[in-house]
């Protein structure tokens, strides 16, 4: 079952027994970026590309790059808590409701 | 060849769970419901079952040991009375949603307070909703038996639900009688190995259980349990046959005594349905068509099968044995006259709460409620539809 759904199509019927969940592994297909009521912006311009945001963010959704670089956000999962923009030192990450 | 014993009802029922076998027994001791596991952990430490045995520290870790041996794919039983089963409540809910089929043994004792340990139904029917199926066992004989045929209902593969199997505190659990036992192998081929289709020990296929179910999910799953319920009937009726077969002992969803032509009737739950049989015996030598209904499986409560029973009678009295303090009836009453509404109106239905913290019922209160249905028969009038029966009253 994918419990990540919001808008929910599983009938009781077609539901495990008990709620019950055979897939391992799962809390990937639950996205919780809709619980974000602001959402992180990236100013490529002023980025320095220091790391500081990645390594504060409580849930990795600044994802790093093959070329070790960041480029933004993986929205399915940034709750907005905005802990990336209080401690950017180069004002590199504005916000916006979300 | 049957077993035939002398024993108390909590006996009874801790030679079932000892002829079961099964994997965890965790129990708080309570009055009256003590006996059980203190029984059971004598056979555990004389080494007759290889059950572990878990002296937990309340009620509410008993139900959730159960429930965690359980989900481990064990096979899982207890007992309990009153404020035991009142401090497993969020557990009792727990079990049945996680569709896990613990059997208990529930002890029927009122509920505090003000304290009391005698028996009433208000533990149990308290718990109705709690998603157990409930059966209820009017001696003991019917206590042991109900109890070995609530492990093939609870674990049959289209129900997975826990089961109690509930009977009057003192009155018998403690009451000696004479008993037909089963021989212990055929305790063991009728119950069966318990082999659940999933639990959280396979490591072949890994599982999750008791996910968190917001409103996107919540309400199927309840859909779900409520249909699972509906569909428990065809097993309960069965699993009774096959115990008919093997015993010779014939179980319903409910016992029609005397019922065929009768005109005035009672629907009683537990022990009680013994001195009011008396009471219909006497009544038919004098030639009052009197009849009795038992309830056995009061969760899931057979409505049609209830309204098809009660249909022929002129009026009815439901006889509660514990009250709802609601202002409307008691729990057993708002039930029947529930399942009658649309399917067999015009029957004078009146609701009598008796028996609270054991109080005494006799023949003769019981004769009460008859006379006032053979006289709500002769004058076509009900003076009051909720009566209390063996309470003092004042002018």
């Amino acid at each position: 079952m994918n419990i990540g759904k919001t808008v929910a199509t599983q009938t009781w019927q077609e539901m495990t027994h008990g709620s019950h969940v055979f897939t391992p592994g799962n809390a990937q297909e639950f996205q919780t970026g809709d619980w974000r009521s602001h959402k992180p912006v990236w100013v490529e311009d002023k980025c320095k590309q220091c790391m500081l945001c990645v390594l504060v963010c409580p849930d990795s959704s600044i994802p790093v790059n093959a070329k070790g670089q960041i480029e933004g956000f993986d929205y399915d999962y940034c709750k907005g808590c905005l802990v990336c923009k209080a401690v950017c030192p180069f004002k590199a990450i504005e916000s916006e409701d979300a | 060849m049957a077993i035939r014993d002398k024993l108390s009802g909590n006996e009874a029922v801790s030679i079932a769970m000892k002829q079961i076998n099964p994997d965890v027994v965790a129990a708080y001791p309570i009055t009256p419901s003590t006996e059980v596991p203190q029984y059971f952990s004598t056979y555990a430490a004389d080494g007759l079952v290889d059950t572990e045995f878990v002296a937990v520290e309340s009620e509410h870790s008993a139900m959730s040991a159960c429930i965690g041996a359980q989900a481990a794919g064990g096979r899982s039983m207890t007992a309990t009375s009153a404020q035991g089963l009142a401090l497993m409540w969020e557990m009792l809910y727990i079990a049945s949603s996680y569709r896990l089929p613990i059997t208990m043994a529930v002890i029927n004792r009122a509920l505090s307070g003000p304290i009391n340990i005698h028996c009433d139904h208000s533990d149990s029917m308290g718990a109705r909703d709690s998603g157990w199926i409930q059966i209820y066992s009017e001696n003991n004989q019917e206590a042991y038996d109900n109890f070995l045929q609530a492990v093939r209902i609870g674990e049959h593969p289209d129900i997975m639900l826990p089961v109690m199997d509930c009977f009057d505190g003192f009155i018998t659990s403690h009451k000696v009688e004479n008993i037909e036992l089963l021989e212990d192998d055929v305790v063991k081929k009728f119950v069966g190995k318990y082999n659940p289709p999933y639990h959280l020990m396979d490591k072949k296929n890994p599982m999750s259980m008791g996910p968190l179910s917001l409103p996107m999910y919540y309400f199927e799953a309840k859909r779900q349990q409520a249909e699972v319920m509906k569909n428990t009937t065809k097993v309960i009726l069965e699993v009774a046959a096959e115990f008919e077969k093997l015993t010779g002992r014939k179980y319903g969803l409910f016992e029609e005594y005397k019922m065929d032509d009768a005109e005035v009737a009672i629907v009683i739950i537990n022990s009680t349905a013994g001195t009011a049989k008396e009471v219909v015996d006497k009544l038919r030598s004098q030639g009052v068509k009197a009849g009795l209904v038992k309830i056995r499986v009061f969760r899931p409560f057979p409505v049609e099968e209830i309204a098809k029973a009660l249909s022929k009678c002129k009026a009815v009295a439901v006889m509660d044995r514990a009250d709802s303090l609601n202002g409307a009836g008691g729990p057993l009453f708002t039930d029947v006259t529930s399942a009658m509404y649309g399917r067999a109106d015009g029957v004078k239905m009146i609701n009598y709460i008796y028996g609270l913290g054991g109080r005494d019922v006799k023949v003769d209160d019981i004769e009460v409620v008859y006379n006032e249905l053979q006289s709500i028969v002769k004058t076509g009038k009900v003076k009051e539809v909720y009566n209390y029966l063996g309470v003092r009253e004042g002018k």
